[in-house]
């Protein structure tokens, strides 16, 4: 018998007319990479939640062996003075903290409430070195980026003597080099005998740095995967989540191309913050009918501040450029001005700028468009009613009824009203961010799908998304962006994420 | 992936409705429940003739603002200033009807215009200048209570001509004072006719929307339910309009009330601005990226507490005959407290007119029971601020457990 440090046993865990978890069961070695996976609602994150005791023993059927003994952990200190942590997917950082203060939070080095400093500094230092972070232990949060945020978040969960570390979606936010310098740390802290169980979409990343791979299905257990004894293929792994073959990621799609739908031209924009800054340098793009088009490049290339600065000029300032629908100039200073010349743009963060939560699906549906379900200001409930109840089954959204509030649907379906919401404005060009960030491969492959029937009605589509394999699979053409540029244009022929990357990096080069 | 559950039910079982619904019906029984509670303990003054239509003149202008109110708090903000509005616009009603002795047809709207701009010179502040409204409106509230006592001259100015009066102590004439079938008990019959015919539209509009909602598969509530709330709420109203008619009839100020919660109830759930205001509140980012106009949206809202300040603040100095730079003080809590009894989020986005409403009249009973028992202001303030805080709790803990 190997050492196990962590079993969980037949964990069962019901919310009000819901079965979360059924009979899960859970085995991590000590010093291994544990990953779970399964698509969104599967039950990872609250499986999660219930071995770290924010849902307190008592509340679940089942049991937790840790470190060869029955736990009962009625809070989260529990489990973290046992050196259990969690980092979530959202961080649980102050942004106008330092590094130190932030690290320290609510376990000061104190003597009587007094903060020793000195001490606080030094130890912050060598927790960054360990993280591999080199910045400050005074630098404020809100003025480092996410991937190092993620960092210390780690260094964190160093200071609490971790001996179990549990990361929900580590990467999600993160660029490439990012996520690798994580994965690479994460395999460093597997040398010294760390435990870490890892949350993850990314399948290409688990594949990389995982030594078991447990999969999750509608609450409950599938299968553990051991990367040691098979090779385990991506493919072998969707398998498993999804219940069946997923022969092709990406529907099928002849292309119909037509006429030029959207033009940008000699498109500037300054930093919304920095005003002096230059952010945006004449940008140039088109979209036709019918056409799926796609705007590769890192975090931060400026590919949201582009299409935000577009539609009614959301983010930026100073911004200079002309914008063509049909061969005309439209104006698209105001938001309904660009809605009006056929705009509609779906978010990145649907959570923050695409829904509001506590509003159920109709009225989320309707909310761009109220106007063509009312006469005179008064809303027509069921005209309202007629096009919720249309979307909802032509979109296929999951969900009770139209009544349900959008903070209940999972990821995929969430999206799915966001994108019912633009549809009822008739766009001509669809702009969609990264429509499948945070998605599961069966919801994902619905999204594209819709994708595919919007051009094939003759609707220019711009994406943009930080997933190239998503993008060579949809996209007819390819812009690249790096550095608030567009860089290259690839054709489907010519687009591979060989050649995407090498038109970032000689980019690069040059300035 | 989420579960599909079962085909949804039309019809729920009125264990699981009571359960859904549970705040609505709670802050009406808690009301129902307190006016019985002081009947009892002012042992039957409260439900006499004149001291409902005392309640009714008292609580008029809480219920006018919180309207107002309401929608701002819905919105995500807040208005502190609407006490120094309704002395300010009181006092500027006083010189012109008393000082420069122009006539209140003329006087009314025009005050209710300087309410609106009131509003607008702080929604600017707010809307397009992005100033939290706290700080906005608290400047507000000193700026407008100074400037009070400027035009006031530190004195109260009155009386008020009897027309203007009328707007408060009138009530609206027995136009079927010759059909009254009991001329010693009933005095103003007009009154009992206008709520029976009112009860038999309720019930008509209320079965006509059951019906509708069988026709789209939209969930009704249970039917024993249905008519049992129409039952009870039909019988309070028919007892009280019965105690009015035996009484003077309706207020003036009960008719402009109840249009105004009327119309506010249809703005609020039937109007595309209604449904804008609840979206910008839930998720102003998103709210505004879907295209809704959020800085026109907010300074409207402030627009309108302004000229609902305005109102408020005539039939308070109508009512006093006077209008003093110390009227109103302290009316932001009570309106605020109204919306937030009522069910409203301090986070923004949720809240509803009738909550509102009987949140309002939920202070009001007990300001009225306090003072009928001859309690003093401090146990006032003090029961006020307990019951406050214990229907903020009642709602969170609901929020928590569901």
């Amino acid at each position: 018998m190997d050492n196990i440090i962590l079993e969980m046993r037949g964990i069962t865990k019901t919310f009000p007319g819901v079965k979360a978890l059924d009979n899960v069961n859970l085995k991590v070695r000590e010093g291994e990479i544990h990953a779970l996976v399964g698509e969104n609602g599967a039950g990872k994150s609250t499986l999660m939640k219930v071995l770290s005791g924010v849902y307190p023993a008592g509340t679940y059927d089942g049991e937790i062996h840790y470190d060869r003994e029955v736990r009962h952990f009625s809070t989260i200190s529990d489990s973290e003075h046992l050196g259990i942590i969690i980092i979530h997917q959202e961080l649980a950082l102050v942004p106008l903290l330092s590094i130190a203060e932030n690290i320290f939070l609510g376990n000061e080095i104190a003597t009587n409430g007094v903060i020793d400093w000195p001490k606080t500094f030094s130890r912050t230092q060598e927790l960054l070195t360990k993280v591999g972070l080199k910045e400050p232990p005074t630098t404020r949060i809100t003025d480092i980026g996410v991937g190092k945020q993620q960092l210390v978040e780690i260094a964190k969960a160093l200071s609490k003597k971790v001996r179990l570390l549990i990361l929900d979606e580590p990467t999600a936010s993160l660029n490439e080099t990012d996520s690798d310098a994580l994965l690479k740390l994460l395999m460093e802290f597997r040398k010294q005998g760390m435990t870490s169980i890892i949350i993850s979409h990314k399948l290409n990343e688990i594949k990389k740095v995982a030594d078991k791979i447990t999969i999750l299905r509608d609450g409950g257990t599938v299968e553990t995967l051991d990367c040691h004894n098979e090779d385990i293929s991506e493919d072998r792994i969707i398998k498993g989540m999804v219940g069946r073959d997923m022969e092709d990621r990406y529907p099928p799609r002849e292309p119909k191309i037509g006429e030029t739908l959207l033009e940008v031209r000699n498109w500037n924009v300054f930093h919304q913050q920095h005003r002096d800054r230059q952010f945006l340098h004449n940008i140039n793009f088109n979209v036709r009918a019918g056409e799926v088009v796609g705007i590769a490049g890192l975090m931060g290339a400026g590919r949201t501040e582009t299409v935000m600065s577009i539609f009614g000029k959301s983010w930026g300032h100073k911004i200079t450029g002309e914008v063509f629908m049909h061969g005309k100039q439209v104006d698209v200073s105001t938001i309904p001005r660009a809605i009006d010349a056929g705009l509609a743009y779906v978010t990145e963060d649907r959570k923050q700028l695409g829904l509001v939560l506590n509003n159920n699906i109709m009225h989320n549906t309707t909310l761009s468009n109220l106007n063509a379900v009312a006469n005179n200001g008064v809303i027509d409930d069921h005209k309202e009613r007629k096009v919720a109840t249309d979307y909802r089954s032509k979109l296929r959204i999951r969900s009770h009824s139209i009544y349900q509030e959008a903070v209940n649907l999972s990821g995929g379906n969430q999206q799915k009203v966001v994108l019912s919401k633009w549809l009822f404005t008739s766009p001509e060009v669809l702009i969609l961010d990264e429509p499948t960030r945070g998605i599961d491969v069966g919801a994902k492959y619905e999204i594209y799908t819709i994708i595919n029937q919007l051009a094939a009605e003759g609707k220019g589509i711009l994406m943009i998304s930080s997933e190239m394999p998503e993008l060579l699979g949809t996209c007819d053409r390819i812009y690249v962006m790096n550095e608030g540029r567009i860089v290259a244009e690839l054709s489907k022929q010519e687009a591979s994420q060989e050649s995407i990357m090498r038109a970032i990096m000689r980019s690069g080069e040059k300035h | 992936m989420v579960a599909e559950t079962s085909a949804p039910k039309t019809t729920p079982s009125i264990g699981d409705y009571l359960r859904n619904n549970i705040r609505e019906y709670g802050l009406l029984v808690a009301l129902v429940v307190i006016m019985l509670f002081f009947q009892f303990l002012t042992a039957g003054v409260l439900f006499r003739p004149v001291n409902l239509t005392n309640l009714v003149l008292q609580n008029s202008f809480i219920v006018i603002m919180a309207l107002g109110m309401l929608l701002i708090i819905v919105a995500g903000h807040i208005d502190l200033s609407v006490g120094s509005i309704v002395a300010f616009t009181g006092g500027l009603s006083a010189i012109m009807l008393v000082k420069w002795g122009l006539h209140f047809s003329i006087v009314v709207p025009l005050c209710l215009i300087l309410g609106g701009l009131v509003g607008a010179a702080q929604g600017y502040w707010v809307a397009y200048r992005k100033i939290p409204a706290f700080i906005v409106t608290l400047a507000g509230m000193l700026v407008f209570r100074g400037l009070t006592y400027l035009v006031l001259q530190n004195r109260p100015i009155g009386p008020f001509p009897k027309d203007f009066q009328l707007l408060s102590t009138g009530f609206i004439p027995d136009f079927l004072y010759f059909i009254n079938p009991l001329p010693g008990v009933i005095t103003n019959f007009f009154a009992l006719v206008a709520v029976l015919v009112l009860v038999a539209v309720a019930i008509y509009y209320g079965v006509k929307d059951r019906r509708t909602n069988e026709l789209h598969g939209t969930e009704n509530e249970p039917f024993a339910f249905f008519v049992l709330q129409m039952g009870i709420i039909s019988a309070v109203a028919i007892f009280l309009g019965f105690q009015l008619s035996t009484y003077k009839g309706f207020p003036n100020v009960l008719v402009v009330m109840a249009l105004l919660i009327a119309l506010y109830t249809f703005v609020t759930t039937r109007s595309t601005i209604g449904r804008r205001i609840y979206a910008m509140g839930g998720n102003e980012k998103a709210a505004k990226l879907s295209g809704i106009n959020t800085e026109r949206l907010t300074f409207y809202t402030f627009v309108n507490m302004g000229v609902l300040a305005a109102l408020a603040g005539m039939i308070i100095a109508a009512r006093l005959n006077s209008a003093t730079p110390k009227a109103g003080v302290g009316f932001e809590l009570d309106v605020i407290a109204a919306c937030f009894i009522g069910g409203a989020s301090a986070s923004g986005g949720v809240g509803k007119i009738t909550g509102a409403v009987i949140g309002a009249f939920i202070m009001g009973v007990m300001n009225n029971g306090m003072s009928i028992m001859g309690l003093g202001i401090d146990y006032q303030q003090l029961v006020k601020g307990l019951v406050l805080l214990a229907a903020v709790f009642f709602d969170v803990y609901n929020k928590n457990k569901g």
